[in-house]
């Protein structure tokens, strides 16, 4: 299924953070989203996990039910007395809702997901007790469990060693091999190189989109640090047609 | 050894004192632990004194009517969690801020409601409730609100660990979150309105959160949280009651501070984390 953005534009206090985006994200797809801070990356996701609303033009194809999303990690609170299994399993929650009980094929499903970035033998673990890798390590385990189509990661590789990005990264090849599709925000352009075959170069305006190798040229990224990151009270309202 | 039983043996009012507080605690309880976690320890103290004026106005159409007062109280406290969460999500103020705002209104007028009728012992009666003069009616409320407190804390259970931890993970399955959120904060009214039949407005917080904090210094995990919290608050309300018996004190700030004695005692003993253990255990592992 083909993820349509049409037109988009996304605003803040009337200054748009993404402005006027057309983009076709298809089905399996594995594309990063890169541009400098400001550039509305992490605003686009939020639109697209369903968490904003778009002022202008149209998302169509998507689902809100098909995402797992996985914010930066700021937003989690890690004091909050719960082990491992316990956090990995809240990836359950869509599938078993407020009152169905947790069976043993979710558990085994959920011992499998551990398994599966390298957390064997963390279970019991609590979560405040846990490095920032080994709880990315978690998080990515909560996401396999929510078993989604579509997958949407804002810098998940932020302050994690390179052992962690290694093993996670494996995660999301599988990802990408089950034809499932991955949208990631980074800020690494020789992972994304490396790994992501689409890339979106934005800087609130689009700058490119397409093969990684068309769009990461020199010029490209040197159109998007150009961006000026303070906006611009004295701008004009924008006259571009809405779609 | 008789002296710990005998007050409850003997005397009808002290059955009914330790049952009717037991309840309480069983309803009110494991909300408290949650309120400490989500830091809404003084969230529930503002929400105490937003009760008030609707237990006052029900005072004043109704006289003291144990029913009566519960759907003022309810009616108060429920009016103030919809009306800061409708400011907070629809303005840029926050929570706080316009819960803080309603609650002050709201504890305005419930002072100067109950001071038009002149009483001052009716006044103490709201304030600090009268656990040793509960008849079955205030029995059976008491137990009814502990039971559809435990139901409702049961079927948000999921949702509010989620909420807890992780709100942007909920709030994408639409419904969920605000269910979660109105729903905590109506189960956290629905108890203070229970514990101020008890202990009075201004202590029924207390019967909430000591027992939690407490327990907090001498286990780490949620569900041992919620059992040993509890097992707390039914010590504490049985330690409090024997002491009013024996020394004559009132009875409410007799429970809270028992429950605060054995908050400070966790603080300073407790295994995870209290004074001693801190101070202490610098050994360690080789790897």
């Amino acid at each position: 299924m083909t993820i349509e953005l049409n037109n988009l534009t996304l605003i803040y206090d009337k200054h748009p953070a993404v402005h006027h985006l057309s983009a076709a994200i298809e089905g399996g797809d594995l594309l990063a989203i890169v541009g400098p801070n400001g550039a509305g990356k992490s605003t686009l996701l939020n639109a697209l996990a369903g968490l904003r609303t778009v002022e202008q033009g149209k998302i169509t194809g998507l689902n809100p039910d098909d995402v797992a999303y996985l914010p930066q990690q700021t937003q989690i609170d890690r004091s909050f007395p719960l082990t491992v299994t316990e956090l990995v399993a809240t990836g359950l929650w869509q599938r078993i809702g407020f009152h169905q009980s947790i069976g043993n094929k979710h558990q085994t499903q959920c011992e499998q997901a551990i398994a599966a970035v390298g957390l064997k033998g963390f279970e019991q673990r609590m979560i405040n007790t846990l490095s920032g890798g080994q709880m990315q390590r978690v998080l990515f385990a909560r996401v396999l469990l929510q078993d989604r189509p579509i997958v949407l990661l804002d810098e998940p590789f932020n302050a994690i060693d390179a052992q962690t990005i290694a093993d996670l990264t494996r995660v999301i090849q599988c990802w990408h091999k089950d034809q499932r599709t991955v949208v990631m925000v980074s800020h690494d352009l020789e992972y994304v190189r490396q790994h992501c075959p689409k890339t979106l170069l934005l800087a609130r305006e689009p700058i490119g989109f397409g093969s990684t190798q068309d769009v990461l040229t020199t010029d490209n990224i040197k159109r998007a640090q150009g961006m000026v990151e303070a906006f611009d009270e004295s701008a004009p309202w924008c006259r571009k047609e809405a779609a | 050894m008789m002296e710990l039983i005998e007050p409850f043996t003997e005397y009808a009012f002290m059955q009914r004192a330790l049952v009717g507080s037991l309840a309480v605690c069983l309803g009110a309880v494991p909300v408290g632990v949650f309120m400490t976690l989500r830091r809404m320890s003084l969230t529930g103290d503002a929400m105490a004194h937003a009760i008030l004026p609707g237990a006052a106005i029900a005072y004043l159409i109704t006289g003291i009517s144990l029913i009566g007062m519960t759907i003022g109280g309810l009616a108060a406290g429920l009016l103030v969690v919809a009306l800061s969460g409708w400011v907070s999500r629809s303005t840029h103020l926050k929570e706080d801020t316009s819960l803080a705002a309603f609650y002050l209104i709201s504890l305005a007028l419930g002072v100067l409601i109950l001071s038009i009728k002149h009483s001052n012992l009716d006044l103490f009666h709201v304030l600090f409730g009268n656990i040793l003069a509960l008849d079955n009616a205030a029995l059976l409320l008491l137990a009814s609100i502990c039971s559809i407190s435990l139901f409702l804390f049961a079927l948000l259970y999921r949702p509010l660990v989620i909420e807890c931890v992780d709100p942007l993970f909920l709030r994408r399955s639409g419904i969920a979150s605000a269910l979660a959120h109105y729903g905590f904060l109506g189960l956290m009214v629905l108890n203070l309105v229970a514990g101020f039949h008890a202990v009075g407005t201004l202590m029924a917080i207390g019967l909430m959160i000591l027992p939690a904090a407490a327990a907090r210094f001498w286990v780490t995990k949620l569900d041992h949280t919620l059992i040993t919290a509890v097992v707390f608050s039914f010590t504490g309300c049985y330690v409090g009651l024997l002491t009013s018996y024996y020394f004559d004190l009132p009875a409410g700030p007799s429970i809270v501070l028992a429950l605060g004695t054995l908050y400070i005692v966790s603080l300073i003993f407790g295994g995870e984390g209290g004074y001693i253990k801190r101070v202490t255990s610098k050994r360690h592992l080789e790897a």
